[in-house]
């Protein structure tokens, strides 16, 4: 769940940016729309916990960012946190799996390899384990990507322009692993996109969605468009 | 500790994917390494077995010529004579209260490279050499081979010197030298001679040349030796003893520490300039091994990046690419070591067939394990910058570009 309040932030010395309150309960998705340079990367920086807000509050998972500083923050985001970054990025040199137990080098947590057989097997994907990323078709890729961000069952899974550079089926496969992946984690999904397609395959799963329409130019919440589908 | 092992391995199976990179790295910091390795080990053991060589003789006397060359000649027997001196004119500074021993040395003869060293049992006691087996020449025309001949020259064996030092002179095939004693290793100049009496020597070149009788005793009246090494009664004695010999004598003095510490001196600069060489090495392998890193950072920074975002901290980031370091570093100075000592041992290989300085790989110097904090502390400064840039990281960025 992701929850914030007359949230800012400013770069330097920069006008700060205001974003319109959220309030995203566990198990609900929230879709952030607008254009780049409206704020939506700054948005889900905050709310990893990569940036720290200016004023107002954010809160994730029930826990109050600002209260966080530093390593424990890192920490804090390895364990709540999926994300699922636009080009995927996974580590060319290791394996899938090799890929997996990142995330618990990164948590500093002892490798689990039952835990990355059931997060691949629930993707469909677990004859993969020991192929490399060049050995895998684009959408592959995308699903190792996602039971990465799984793999320690987050409260909230972030992913940031999911159907950049997908067809239409794809990026409708895409939206619908993510939704159901959220689902079985038990995790609030918040996918950034400018993508006007997102919103109808969302609308297609029959999810209530919430729609979060960020403006470059907007200072005040109210103008923002926010609707319940 | 189970994040420690989990980083080595994490931080080994990174430069694993990209094992040329990381083989360059090594290798350019083993190369600096292993010539560093090679001139410490060099020098320690010529600065060593010149001492021992050295120790116990205050001062040679020998023929009008370099001073150095006399001990390059007369103690190190790695160079060869001017001349001889003749016996009467020793025995007279023998008797010179200043003198407390002086031991006569006859060169001339060598079998197959080996130096045949005519002298007194004094001279093998001088570096408290020991027989191995056999028995210490008792008659002329009897001889002791050092450690290193032993294995050319058993015990009873008959061999004839040929004339000069060099090896491939004319043979004395008239006198025949027979092997009754072998030396223990003493890692001293001994171990490359054959030793003799000193009338060995005057016994073969007086056979050789003497026409009759009375020949051989007009010989034997002007009998000659090549260097006499002395040792003083006092160390007083050094003060005036070599001018006395220089100036009112035939013979000249010349004292193997000052004129050791001059060959040093003159070497120093071809040693210095080795050093220099070496420093210019490690600096290149520094370099390159700040490039590789940098250019690590930038292949890598999504990686890095995206470490972040599975909830690793800065720290851990740059402890990763700081054990990756540390690895390159460990493998580039134990490779360089064993390239170093393995490096000497040939160089020790090859004066060995010269018959010259002995030169061993297998001596392990404390100033190797400095080279180790050395090579750290230089990965460290190379690794500085680069280390900074991961440390400051902006995830989000990285994870948003195109690469």
């Amino acid at each position: 769940m992701l929850r914030t309040t007359s949230l800012q932030f400013a770069y330097g010395k920069a006008a700060s940016i205001q974003f319109p309150d959220i309030d995203a309960p566990q198990g609900s998705t929230l879709l952030l729309q607008g254009n780049s340079g409206s704020g939506k990367s700054t948005l889900l920086a905050l709310a990893c916990g990569l940036l720290s807000a200016s004023g107002g509050i954010i809160e994730v998972a029930g826990q109050d960012l600002s209260a966080l500083q530093g390593a424990a923050r890192d920490a804090w985001r390895g364990r709540t946190v999926g994300f699922v970054p636009q080009r995927l990025h996974l580590t060319q040199s290791l394996t899938v799996q090799g890929n997996l137990g990142l995330v618990f080098y990164a948590a500093g947590l002892p490798f689990d390899e039952g835990k990355t057989v059931l997060a691949l097997q629930a993707l469909g994907i677990a004859d993969l384990a020991q192929r490399k990323p060049s050995q895998l078709s684009g959408g592959q890729a995308q699903r190792v990507a996602l039971a990465r961000a799984v793999l320690l069952v987050p409260k909230m899974i972030l992913a940031d322009e999911p159907t950049a550079s997908l067809d239409d089926e794809a990026a409708s496969q895409a939206i619908e692993l993510l939704m159901r992946s959220a689902k079985a984690c038990g995790a609030a999904l918040v996918v950034a996109s400018h993508d006007a397609r997102v919103l109808l395959h969302l609308q297609r799963l029959k999810e209530p969605v919430q729609v979060i329409l960020l403006n470059k130019n907007a200072r005040s919440p109210a103008q923002n468009m926010c609707s319940m589908l | 500790m189970n994040l420690i092992v989990s980083t080595f391995l994490y931080a080994a199976r990174m430069l694993l994917a990209r094992p040329g990179a990381a083989l360059l790295n090594v290798l350019l910091l083993a190369l600096g390494v292993a010539s560093i390795t090679v001139l410490l080990l060099v020098s320690a053991q010529m600065q060593r077995s010149f001492e021992r060589d050295l120790a116990g003789v205050d001062v040679v006397v020998g023929a009008k010529g370099s001073p150095l060359q006399m001990i390059l000649a007369g103690v190190l027997h790695v160079d060869v004579p001017v001349g001889n001196i003749p016996l009467e004119a020793a025995q007279e500074l023998a008797k010179d209260p200043r003198v407390k021993q002086l031991i006569p040395l006859s060169l001339g003869d060598s079998f197959q490279g080996f130096r045949i060293v005519g002298s007194t049992v004094a001279y093998p006691a001088l570096y408290a050499a020991k027989l191995a087996n056999g028995q210490i020449w008792a008659l002329p025309m009897q001889a002791v081979a050092g450690a290193d001949v032993a294995s050319l020259l058993p015990i009873n064996a008959t061999f004839a010197g040929s004339h000069g030092l060099g090896g491939g002179g004319e043979v004395h095939g008239k006198a025949q030298y027979v092997v009754v004693g072998h030396l223990q290793r003493c890692g001293c100049v001994l171990d490359r001679l054959i030793l003799t009496s000193t009338e060995s020597v005057w016994q073969v070149h007086e056979k050789e040349i003497a026409l009759d009788e009375a020949d051989k005793k007009a010989l034997q009246e002007e009998r000659e030796i090549t260097f006499g090494l002395i040792q003083y009664a006092s160390p007083l004695a050094a003060v005036s003893f070599p001018r006395f010999v220089n100036q009112s004598t035939e013979l000249q003095a010349a004292a193997p520490a000052i004129e050791i510490t001059r060959l040093f001196r003159m070497l120093g600069v071809g040693i210095e300039v080795l050093r220099a060489f070496a420093a210019v090495l490690l600096l290149v392998s520094a370099l390159s091994l700040w490039m590789a890193l940098t250019n690590a950072l930038r292949e890598r920074r999504s990686d890095l990046a995206m470490l972040r975002m599975l909830g690793a901290s800065p720290a851990k980031i740059v402890g990763l690419l700081g054990v990756e370091t540390l690895l390159l570093a460990l493998a580039g100075w134990a490779i360089g070591i064993m390239l170093g000592h393995g490096l000497t041992s040939l160089i020790g290989y090859l004066l060995e067939q010269q018959r010259s300085l002995a030169l061993t790989g297998w001596l392990w110097l404390p100033e190797e394990l400095w080279l180790l904090g050395g090579i750290l502390l230089l990965s460290v400064c190379a690794a500085a910058w680069p280390l900074r840039q991961a440390y400051r990281l902006d995830v989000l960025q990285v994870l948003k570009s195109d690469y």
